[in-house]
């Protein structure tokens, strides 16, 4: 068995910044594995632009963004194995791995960093009707074949889900030349950034029908039609609206879900809101050494906030390398309520935590002309306006320690959203 | 008189601005909520202008596309021919990224360059 | 040249009678319109080895569904196949109905079923905590099983070709006569065949080759089964095979945990006209998930549904297994009508159409039968240092290709390079279960298409998902006019 101080699964994003900074932090024995060919993970098929605006103040394409940060990790030295498929991690943080060239190997580590992001929501989970023929795909399968590979999925395209990878891929098929007939949307509003709507159908005439789902999909072999249809409010399709699509290729946009299966056989607990782990300040699951970054924890909408809580979670992970187990002391739960849908953390330990902590979240519908506010205990510690919230976009707050002092018999913060 | 209706980029408000206009004159601009909406509708009007983003065919790489963009803002009705010259683009691996794949693209005087670095296979 | 025997359709039926025949010193082909074994109602079904007590007593479905579930044990160990004996349980959830359970108990004693057992409310929520509070009691049939209906397929397909049977895939069965000398001749797409006798095994088309050559008259309903996959999560939320009380329309909505470890609810019966039409619809599923409701708690099959799919059985109008020589047609053997039990059935269907035609034909048994054949071998089940060995051996081994089911490339390439081995995307699933799993495929298949590209040399835009017009990724993009790609 094989030593390292800190393993950190998933050489993506989130991973090489967790690395980077556990390194700057002190520890020189860190190791990254990576499953795929090339460090970045999915940035290298995120070949758009406006990565990065928070973090280097300019707008970079997602293969830029992803080289800034492998650059990072290749001057502190960092070791990586690429092609390595993590098959198991116990809760003594033994990890078990396996390439082509080691085998199947273990490793027995101090600390663990999960960073191995999300999946897409495959058709089966949305019951779409219909032939099961090719030509479906989810619209990162579609971008990887078209972006990575060289190979155009189709000609003929209709879209459902407009996250922003689906608004996206509009703009790149039609780019490469194919024809996207319609994007459909099954909630009353768009999950994707303005900026895409406008920049990826609007620019090219491709009309967003919101409220609308996919009802049949044609085709034995081939996707040869798709049928759309308005929902009503309680997301059925109402008869007497379908219309009808001739096409050869339907791209599933229809959201992301955090990849926990190697979290669940080390026995992370995971939110049943966001399907991540259940984190406290420091980002550290309820295994102790075991911390969650980025996509997997839950998912973001910018990478550059994945950057900041890999980095996060990086420091964090050096820190219990170095001084072990925290002495257990009081933890105080953030409750999610009146239209936030969860945070992340869960959990702040006032003693241990930073000088202030990011509390991120989502919210659970749009929200116009509302306010963010915060309580510790019964008592409102703040109140920001905001004149929209959109599920689609992350929202936070920012706990400050020294505020927290002030209160020290309370058991419970709440984020809710109010009316301003 | 001309009447435009844009939907701002700034946030998720997403305001829906009217601009008249006359002979390329703007004549009004109502709808936006703050000044970065009426700064977006100012130019998308007059000189609307993109980053396009794509990929070009490379031989003797270790994969056998690298992505690309083009160096600076491009007037956005010159999308589809730039996207005909990357198309027509070849390179060759090894390729560093901000190396130029097209020169001075549709005549645009803007440069496609790439945005990943790709090892010789 | 003249074949002794061709048999019509690729599925378990006739995979099965494939198998059979190639113990003896016959020339045997198999003529499948697909471009792989497995490719109709054998692929889409519950997948599960029903005990037997459900076909009316004295029947051809009874007979072969006993003696065919007997025959598992044996045929899985020889051909390496997963099988597992999980016991099945028909629940009652109305205290009226609960003799309807002494009904069916006395059918399968009757039918030969083995260790039948009525289960009182209390020992039934015993053994399964998930069952809905309803049920009141249930036959209790510990020789039900679940297999991979793929595998059992696929792998008496592959034993019998490595045993001299001839397959012919994408060659469609036009029409069919013989002539004066009794020869059959089959026309396909491909050109004509020759034999002396035919095996109809043709799945929901079997009647249409029936009525070609003989004046009886057959009538098969495509009856559609819409099913729902659930995650691996799930896969333990029952133990044995949960079945309503049947109606005269069928077993009713079963949840079963698969051989895999999944969790699969299923079936509809919705009788359509048209043989190919697979189509789901969504009143099928959200039936399912109302039916399935009654019997079991809490099933979260919204969430965790990781696929839906649809079947279609080969219902005869009079709910029986025809497997007979056709007195009008000498020489050609019905193998018709195989609905449900056939999967639990196949290695008894085979066995009878192996006996009528060795009584027919006389044939002399090969001395140097293969009788075992070795499945893709599963590194999972392997020790640590077992797979190190075989991953130094063969590096393929060590490179993951389907994260979900933790599928290598050394798998993939076994899957391609086997006897009738995959050609599509769905070939190397139903071998190897890559794209099975959660993501349904959605990481591995441009991976999966590159291997195939690699192996078969078949160009990355026309590897298929399933053969025919059923093309991933059509285009190659970029490719400059006399330059190279």
């Amino acid at each position: 068995m094989q030593n390292y101080d800190i393993v950190v699964i998933g050489g993506g994003p989130a991973g090489l910044a967790a690395a980077a900074e556990a390194k700057k932090s002190g520890i020189d024995s860190i190791l990254i594995l990576e499953r795929d060919h090339d460090l970045g993970g999915i940035l290298n098929q995120c070949i758009h632009n406006g990565f990065g605006l928070h973090t280097f103040k300019e707008e970079l394409t997602g293969p830029e963004y992803a080289q800034r940060f492998m650059d990072e990790v290749f001057d502190l030295k960092i070791e990586y194995k690429l092609n390595t498929m993590v098959m198991d991690i116990t809760a003594d943080k033994i990890v078990t791995a396996m390439n082509k060239t080691d085998g199947m190997f273990q490793i027995q580590a101090k600390a663990v960093i999960l960073a191995m992001g999300c999946r897409e929501r495959p058709r089966g989970a949305l019951n779409i009707p219909g032939y099961r023929p090719a030509g479906i795909f989810s619209a990162g399968t579609a971008q990887r074949l078209v972006n990575i590979e060289g190979y155009m999925p189709g000609k003929e395209v209709v879209i459902l889900g407009s996250g922003d990878i689906g608004l996206i891929m509009a703009r790149r098929m039609t780019l490469e030349g194919a024809k996207v007939k319609v994007v459909a949307e099954l909630m009353p509003y768009s999950g994707g950034l303005k900026r895409n709507i406008v920049q990826c159908l609007d620019d090219y005439g491709i009309p967003l029908k919101l409220s609308h789902t996919v009802v049949d999909i044609e085709g034995k072999e081939r996707v040869t039609g798709i049928t759309i249809a308005e929902v009503g409010p309680d997301m059925k399709p109402i008869p007497g609206t379908e219309e009808y699509y001739s096409c050869d290729t339907l791209l599933l946009s229809c959201g992301l879900l955090p990849e926990n299966e190697l979290s669940k056989t080390a026995g992370v607990e995971l939110s049943p809101i966001t399907s991540g782990p259940v984190v406290n300040d420091s980002l550290e699951t309820n295994i102790e050494g075991i911390f969650a970054c980025g996509n997997v924890l839950h998912v973001h909408d910018l990478v550059d906030f994945v950057s900041q809580e890999a980095a996060n979670a990086g420091k964090n992970a050096a820190k219990y390398v170095k001084n072990g187990k925290t002495a257990s002391t009081k933890e105080v739960k953030i409750k999610a309520a009146c239209g936030v849908r969860y945070t992340v953390p869960c959990t702040i330990r006032p003693e241990e935590m930073d000088d202030t902590v990011t509390v991120r979240f989502r919210v659970g519908q749009v929200f116009k002309d509302s306010a963010i506010t915060m309580y510790f205990g019964d008592e409102q510690v703040l109140k920001r306006k905001k004149q929209i919230m959109a599920p689609g976009e992350m929202e936070q707050v920012i706990i400050q320690k020294s505020k927290l002092a002030d209160f020290p018999d309370i058991s419970e913060i709440t984020v809710k959203i109010e009316t301003a | 008189m001309e009447k435009r209706v844009l939907t701002c980029i700034g946030c998720p408000l997403g305001c829906t601005i009217t601009v008249e206009m006359d002979n390329g004159e703007i004549k009004s601009l109502t709808g936006n909520t703050c000044k970065r909406g009426d700064d977006y509708a100012r130019k998308e009007v007059t000189h609307p202008t993109r980053i396009v983003t794509s990929t070009v065919r490379i031989t003797e790489g270790e994969i056998p596309m690298v992505s690309c963009k083009t160096a600076a803002d491009i007037p956005k009705e010159k999308i589809m021919d730039i996207m005909k010259c990357i198309n027509e683009a070849t390179a060759s691996a090894p390729i560093k990224i901000g190396d130029v794949l097209v020169e001075n693209v549709a005549g645009t005087g803007v440069n496609v360059i790439a945005t990943k670095d790709v090892k010789a296979s | 040249m003249i074949y002794d025997v061709i048999i019509i359709g690729a599925g378990v039926s006739g995979c099965a009678a494939a198998r059979e025949l190639s113990r003896y010193q016959l020339n045997v082909c198999v003529l499948e319109r697909e471009e792989d074994v497995c490719s109709g109602t054998s692929k889409a079904n519950s997948a599960i080895i029903h005990a037997g007590f459900d076909a009316p007593a004295g029947s051809l479905m009874a007979k072969l569904n006993v003696e065919g579930n007997e025959m598992m044990d044996d045929l899985c160990r020889d051909l390496d196949i997963p099988f597992k004996r999980n016991g099945s349980l028909v629940v009652c959830i109305h205290k009226e109905e609960l003799d309807g359970l002494k009904e069916l108990y006395d059918r399968g004693v009757q039918n030969g079923v083995k260790d039948l057992k009525i289960l009182s409310k209390e020992e039934v929520h015993k053994m399964e905590p998930n069952l809905s509070d309803n049920v009141e009691g249930a036959l209790y049939a510990p020789t039900g099983g679940i297999i991979c209906p793929f595998i059992l397929n696929i792998a008496m397909a592959e034993n019998a070709n490595v045993n001299g049977v001839d397959f012919r895939f994408n060659t469609e069965v036009e029409s069919l006569k013989r002539d004066d000398a009794g020869i059959w001749h089959i026309r396909t797409c491909t050109g004509e065949y020759l034999t002396k006798y035919v095996v109809n095994a043709a799945g929901v088309y079997a009647d249409q080759f029936h009525n070609m050559v003989s004046e009886n008259k057959i009538h098969i309903t495509p009856r559609r089964g819409d099913y729902c996959l659930l995650d691996k999560e799930m896969g333990g939320h029952v133990s044995c095979t949960i079945f309503p009380q049947p109606t005269k329309f069928g077993k009713g909505v079963l949840v079963s945990p698969t051989v895999h470890g999944n969790l699969i609810v299923g079936p509809t019966a919705i009788d359509i006209e048209d043989k190919d039409s697979t189509a789901t619809t969504a009143e099928g599923i959200s039936s399912l998930i109302e039916k399935a409701g009654m019997n079991v708690k809490d099933l979260p099959v919204g969430r965790k549904v990781i696929t839906s799919f649809a079947g279609l059985r080969a219902h005869e109008d009079h709910h029986e297994f025809i497997i007979e020589e056709l007195k009008d047609a000498p020489g050609f053997i019905d193998c018709a009508g195989i609905e449900s039990p056939g999967l639990s059935s196949s290695p008894a269907i085979g066995r009878m159409v192996k006996d009528i035609l060795c009584e027919r034909i006389k044939p002399v048994e090969k001395e140097d039968w293969i009788a075992t054949r070795k499945g893709i071998l599963n590194p999972t089940e392997l020790s640590l240092e077992e797979r190190n060995e075989l991953i130094k051996k063969e590096p393929a081994y060590g490179q993951i290709i389907c994260r979900c089911e933790s599928v290598s490339e050394g798998e993939i390439l076994d899957a391609i390079r086997r006897p009738l081995g995959a050609r599509s995307l769905d070939g190397v699933k139903r071998r190897t279960r890559a794209g099975m799993g959660r993501c349904q495929a959605g990481f591995c298949s441009p991976r999966v298409m590159e291997i195939l590209h690699n192996e078969l040399g078949i160009p990355m835009e026309k590897i298929t998902k399933s053969g025919g017009k059923s093309v991933i990724a059509p285009d190659l993009l970029k490719v400059q006019k006399g330059g190279e790609a």
